[in-house]
């Protein structure tokens, strides 16, 4: 059974197709990414895959499921900006989509159950690097930080589809390359399957594991979309790449130090 | 040559000209008070700060028999109790209402075009209604606080809930939030701090609803006694009443624009990724 599939799509936006006649499958647990000029559809296709958007014509399946027209846990998102909750600092980000899965009706949770649900957002903090960053505002965080806090939000609700759209655009090289790795591990370690909406062509040449190129084409006017097989290529510089060798091994020898230290 | 708009003053000059006016208008009362009074020394226009002082004494000193207090703190804590009162009331119905048509579709379709008309409504246009049908009592001194500005309040709330990226209400969707949890963790918390701005704006209108209010039909407030006074052209009593409803509403604004700062630090802070 695929992740997602799409039968005969269409999406009209104020009486214009932007997208028509799309049929595709994404293998569960593969890393997709989607890439294209402006005005090619992309975003409106992940806006679809979101609930956002409802298709015109034809059908979306969520594992083998009609897909639910509006936005639900099973599907995470990150997006480029706002991705976060402004008024709440970075460990109450991660603890609020705890507390709506814990208590749903009333969103209240109380004395062990809190303190449980608080470990793990502080874990999950940890696991993207934000353990020192806990008490903090989001406009206290730099853009990666952000990015950090909401990839680590959007994964506590352990999503089966994580739908990312642009999430490094606004970033620093250094900060890309490093959310990038993070990104991939995550993906490694959890088997989501995650749909990736970018405008880096070498980022989604090193990312994905299928390529989807949205082709504006001239003649019908509708997007035309090529599906490609990335050859794998590691990410970012060689330094880079030395550090992403060791990426696990180090943080298991620390997590190791850290628990003897605590006995 | 240097330009005009690139000239700053440093702290301290800052700090001399907005003092500037302040001590110019002091002065400049001053002088034609003394001018005047040399003149004639029972001339009551311009009073001497000496004279308003002995006339809040005479006035504002009295025991009012209602309440037993004095006259002065009588008037402040009646008008204090209307204003924030009305201005409280006024919160809450716009709260309520703004965040309904900002965040509602379906509110926003119905009530949106209606709300329009009603804030357009001029208040005081209404007050002999409100006081056919309320009374003189204090509930109609209120009911004017709050049908003057609890429409501005939920406008201006409905368009700051509509400025929520969607961005941020899809998130909570992704996460798993009802529509209840999306009103009670994000929207109103991110809202509060934007309704003290909004009680802020609509402070000096609800003033004015409050002192004609009791211009009108009142027994006691700080409105009420200036316009009384007014019969006898008492400006020592005028004057000093005006300064001190002009520090109550300096105060009142301060700490609203304070309790903004201290509820929302992420609306204030210089952000460059929100």
């Amino acid at each position: 059974m695929s992740a997602i599939d799409v039968q005969s799509l269409g999406v009209e936006v104020g009486n214009q197709w932007i997208l028509r006649g799309i049929n595709l499958t994404v293998e569960r647990g593969s890393f997709c990414a989607i890439t294209g000029p402006s005005g090619s559809g992309k975003s409106t296709f992940l806006r679809l895959l979101l609930g956002q958007l409802r298709p015109a014509e034809g059908r979306v399946l969520l594992e083998g499921a009609p897909m639910p027209d509006h936005p639900t846990p099973d599907r995470g998102v990150v997006f480029q900006n706002y991705s976060v909750f402004a008024h709440r600092t970075a460990l109450d980000n991660i603890l609020l989509g705890l507390k709506f899965k814990h208590a749903p009706r009333t969103g209240w949770v109380f004395g062990d159950a809190l303190r449980g649900l608080r470990d793990r957002a502080m874990r999950a903090l940890a696991d993207v690097g934000l353990e020192k960053a806990a008490q903090k505002y989001p406009h206290e965080l730099s853009g990666g930080m952000c990015q950090r806090l909401a990839i680590a939000q959007a994964m506590i609700a352990r999503p089966k589809l994580l739908l990312l759209d642009e999430p490094f655009g606004a970033l620093d090289p250094t900060n890309r390359t490093q959310l990038q790795l993070l990104v991939r591990d995550l993906w490694r370690n959890t088997g989501a399957t995650i749909v990736m909406v970018t405008h880096d062509e070498a980022e989604a040449q090193t990312l994905a594991t299928k390529l989807l190129r949205f082709e504006p084409c001239r003649e019908s006017g509708h997007t035309r979309i090529r599906i490609q097989t990335p050859p794998s290529v590691s990410i970012g510089t060689p330094a880079m790449r030395a550090l992403d060798r060791g990426t696990i091994a180090p943080k298991r020898r620390k997590q190791k130090r850290k628990a003897r230290n605590r006995r | 040559m240097a330009q005009l708009i690139n000239a700053r003053p440093s702290r301290r000059a800052a700090l001399a000209l907005g003092a500037a006016p302040f001590v110019i208008i002091a002065i400049a009362y001053a002088n034609a008070s003394a001018s005047r009074l040399a003149a004639n020394a029972r001339d009551n226009l311009l009073p001497s700060v000496f004279a308003m002082y002995e006339g809040v004494k005479r006035i504002g000193g009295a025991i009012d028999p209602h309440s037993g207090l004095c006259v002065f703190l009588a008037d402040t804590l009646s008008s204090l109790e209307r204003l924030t009162i009305g201005l409280g009331l006024a919160a809450l119905i716009g709260l309520t209402v703004g965040i309904a048509l900002g965040l509602f579709p379906l509110v926003r379709a119905t009530f949106s075009p209606f709300v329009a008309v009603v804030s357009i409504i001029p208040p005081f246009a209404l007050l002999p209604i409100i006081l056919i049908s309320m009374g003189l009592g204090e509930a109609s001194k209120i009911f004017l606080i709050v049908i003057g500005i609890a429409p501005f309040i939920a406008r201006d709330i409905a368009t700051r809930t509509q400025e929520i990226p969607v961005e941020v209400l899809i998130k909570a969707q992704t996460l798993g939030a009802s529509t209840y949890l999306i009103v009670k963790t994000i929207v109103l918390p991110q809202m509060l701090p934007r309704l003290l701005e909004s009680v802020r704006v609509g402070l000096g209108s609800a003033w004015l609803f409050l002192l004609a209010g009791e211009a009108i039909a009142s027994q006691s407030g700080l409105g009420y006694r200036i316009f009384l006074v007014r019969r006898y052209m008492a400006m020592d009593v005028i004057i000093p009443y005006v300064l001190w409803i002009t520090l109550l509403a300096f105060t009142l604004d301060y700490v609203l624009k304070r309790g903004a700062e201290y509820m929302g630090p992420w609306i204030y802070a210089n952000r460059a990724n929100p």
